[in-house]
């Protein structure tokens, strides 16, 4: 494997992976899935690293997937919030990096309420970094288990139509979802109303419905963006009722579609908002597929970026 | 004080058209004469131009100096000292200090500073209301009486259409110009760079050109209302400089500056979170650069100003969305202006200094821009073709925040005189 491309220091956006690169993290993923279908889901892959959680903003799910993904290949992990930590007392970014930077470790997994954090740590410090969602910009882990969702399910990118549906100007995933299925050939589009639909989104190479009708008309599958309750407050939608009528992803509109038509959810849902409960729960739905994977491509991320091998194979699960 | 006589250097003076190899004397302060063959008085200092150009001072109507407030930034007199090293022999101060020159006491420290400083001219602007908080109008008559040469609440965009047009009226008894930081708020709504495609890729929040041009179209109508005097400050937008062509065509007193960083760069340069590349108003796409350019050349923008806007390290060092807005600009203005304006040949050198010189003069009535003799020795020789590179160590300025640190810019101040002393020398 010496011509295999390596990922680098970091992973901080999907835009600047190449897509043999987006293709090894997907393909290492595969082996580490079975990882943790095993009754002792730990390989010692990452043993003697040290992980850093850097979590500025709230999040359940992907700070679990992360926490999961790290102990299962039997790293040391430390997770830190924003409440509570030297950053509720003023601490700067650059400050906080080069403190973490003398404890000698060898990862930060960040999660950060501002576009660019994570581009910015990574310039300061020497250890790997993995962005875990920077503001509205990228959160390329959740756009990596997206694809290999849509791969598991299609077994295929290239020619696959999806449409990222919501609140496209506040959303990280949506950034990556169309940089990274746009590499491996993917066709992608968007759909909202016209406020939540960032401005120049058609030069980033996607197509634009601005009815759910027509989206559902064309499109293989569907990421169905969460739908924050602030933005009704900051006038950009009337009401979530209206929205829900006019952009909610339910199971007659499904039903309208020409083939098979697959839903996504970056979570956490409000359904009956973005998405009826009978399409989160039926038989449309991969959501729960996603959660499964991304513990996978997140031990593939930091398997690569350690410097593993990329023709990795599971060692037997029960040799500790 | 000793006389300097400058011998066949290329004279320019805009203020008389006129543009010629010839010695210039300075006496007394005063410009004492412009020809040829003169003869040095008795101990004059004698300096060869040949190959050199003699400019009146440059003029900045646009330049943030911090002091009072945040000396750790600038001060008057390093500003002022900035400003020399630049080419300027006046410089026109922004009043959002802290205190916010907004009164006659506050005025005058800024002069009393400046003349402590003996470098360039500093010439304070006055709040156009008291604190800069959009509410009640500060006592203008008091402020000119103090020496302010204009108002402006720069910084803090008046928000509101009735106090503009109450500022223009009343400013009109005094004959000064409001210079206003076109910006509608509500619209740009906390964004921290241009709307547009680069915005989007990063996930930062845009300012729509349309924030600074409905501000741009309400100046103008209110000028036309009023009869008073607007100024524009740092203009951005291909649709603000449409709108001023078209108030100038009507006749209406509009005068607008435009920044070199707007007419250089673009909002690709903000494309990895470099956060000297965050101003107010934000850099723009090519074709606005370009319009921009173009409104230089055919005068619809009079004049070029630097809004140099001193930030400490630890404030620029940090996410782009928290980082402060603004670049310093005093000593590389005259570099860029002539690297991006007069060597493609968009300006005539003697065009760009009519623009750094006479015409800022005129558009806030200073004295200056001009090489008459019996005029203040206030003049600049520089070299118009020195490529030279701009490194932090050399600068003047207690800031560094440039975007354009490790470029090559071409032309510089080599001596800057002010009332006929030596205020920079390059390598003095």
């Amino acid at each position: 494997m010496t011509a295999a491309p390596s990922l680098g220091k970091d992973l901080i956006t999907l835009e600047e992976l190449s897509a043999d690169q987006i293709r090894l993290i997907l393909d290492t993923a595969e082996p580490f899935k079975e990882v943790s279908e095993r009754p002792i889901k730990k390989t010692p892959a990452l043993r003697g690293k040290t992980i850093v959680n850097l979590f500025f903003e709230d999040s359940t799910r992907t700070r679990i997937s992360f926490e999961f993904a790290e102990k299962r290949l039997s790293a040391d992990t430390v997770s830190i919030s924003s409440s509570g930590s030297s950053v509720s007392k003023g601490e700067t970014l650059v400050d906080t990096a080069r403190n973490l930077e003398a404890m000698r470790i060898d990862m930060v997994v960040i999660r950060h309420p501002n576009s660019g954090a994570a581009r910015f740590l990574a310039d300061r410090i020497r250890s790997n970094v993995v962005n875990a969602g920077d503001g509205k910009h990228e959160h390329p882990t959740q756009g990596l288990l997206d694809i290999l969702t849509l791969r598991d399910h299609f077994g295929r990118i290239e020619g696959l139509k999806l449409c990222i549906v919501g609140d496209v100007l506040h959303s990280r995933v949506a950034r990556s979802n169309i940089w990274g299925l746009r590499k491996l050939g993917a066709e992608v589009a968007v759909c909202g109303p016209k406020t939540l639909l960032p401005r120049g989104i058609e030069e980033l190479g996607v197509t634009v419905f601005p009815r759910i009708e027509d989206a559902i008309q064309w499109a293989d599958a569907l990421n169905v963006l969460r739908l924050q309750l602030e933005r009704m407050q900051s006038g950009f939608i009337p009401s979530l009722r209206e929205y829900n009528r006019v952009f909610g992803v339910s199971r007659e509109r499904l039903a309208r579609a020409p083939g098979e038509i697959m839903v996504l959810h970056p979570g956490p849902m409000n359904r009956g908002v973005e998405i009826d409960s009978d399409v989160a729960d039926g038989p449309h739905s991969l959501i729960l597929k996603q959660v499964t994977n991304g513990v996978a491509v997140r031990m593939a991320v930091l398997y690569l970026l350690a410097g593993g091998a990329p023709d990795w194979r599971v060692p037997a699960g029960d040799e500790r | 004080m000793t006389p300097i006589l400058i011998r066949g250097a290329r004279v320019i003076d805009p203020s008389r058209s006129s543009d010629g190899v010839a010695d210039l004397l300075v006496e007394e302060g005063r410009i004492a004469g412009v020809g040829s063959n003169i003869v040095p008085p008795e101990g004059a200092r004698v300096i060869e131009g040949a190959g050199k150009v003699i400019s009146p001072g440059l003029i900045d109507l646009h330049v943030h100096l911090r002091e009072p407030g945040q000396e750790e930034l600038e001060t008057v007199a390093t500003g002022a000292m900035a400003a020399a090293a630049g080419g300027f022999t006046a410089v026109c101060a922004m009043p959002n200090t802290d205190p916010v020159t907004d009164n006659q006491a506050a005025v005058g420290f800024i002069v009393r500073q400046a003349s402590l400083a003996g470098k360039a001219r500093v010439y304070p602007i006055g709040s156009v209301t008291l604190g800069q908080r959009g509410e009640q109008l500060s006592e203008f008559g008091e402020l000119v009486a103090a020496g302010a040469v204009a108002v402006s609440d720069d910084g803090r965009p008046i928000m509101s259409s009735h106090m503009m047009r109450t500022a223009l009226e009343y400013a009109r008894t005094f004959g000064i110009p409001v210079a206003d930081h076109c910006e509608d708020m509500t619209l740009a709504h906390g964004g921290s760079m241009h709307e547009g495609v680069v915005s989007t890729r990063l996930g930062l929040k845009g300012i729509p050109s349309a924030a600074e041009e409905i501000h741009v179209a309400r100046d103008c109508i209110l000028a036309e209302l009023t009869g008073g005097h607007i100024h524009l400050c740092h203009m951005s937008t291909r649709g603000s400089v449409e709108l001023i062509r078209r108030a100038k065509e009507k006749g209406l007193k509009v005068t607008a500056e435009a920044t070199p960083h707007h007419f250089t760069l673009t909002h690709d340069r903000c494309a990895h979170y470099d956060t000297n590349a965050k101003m107010n108003p934000p850099l723009r796409e090519a074709a606005d650069r370009d319009a921009i350019r173009e409104g230089l050349r055919d005068g619809t923008i009079d004049v070029i100003a630097s809004d140099h806007a001193p930030h400490h390290y630890d404030a620029k060092e940090r996410e782009f969305d928290q980082a402060p807005n603004g670049i310093t600009g005093l000593e590389t203005a005259l570099g860029l202006a002539i690297r991006e304006l007069v060597a493609p040949g968009l300006l005539t050198l003697p065009e760009l200094l009519a623009r750094m010189s006479t015409w800022p003069a005129r558009v806030f009535n200073l004295p200056g821009g001009t090489l008459a003799v019996g005029a203040p020795a206030d003049l600049v020789l520089l070299d118009p073709d020195v490529r030279w590179m701009v490194s932090p160590e050399q600068m003047f300025s207690k800031s560094r925040n440039s975007p354009f640190l490790g470029e090559e810019l071409v032309g510089r101040a080599l001596l800057t005189l002010v009332d006929g002393r030596v205020v920079f020398e390059l390598g003095g």
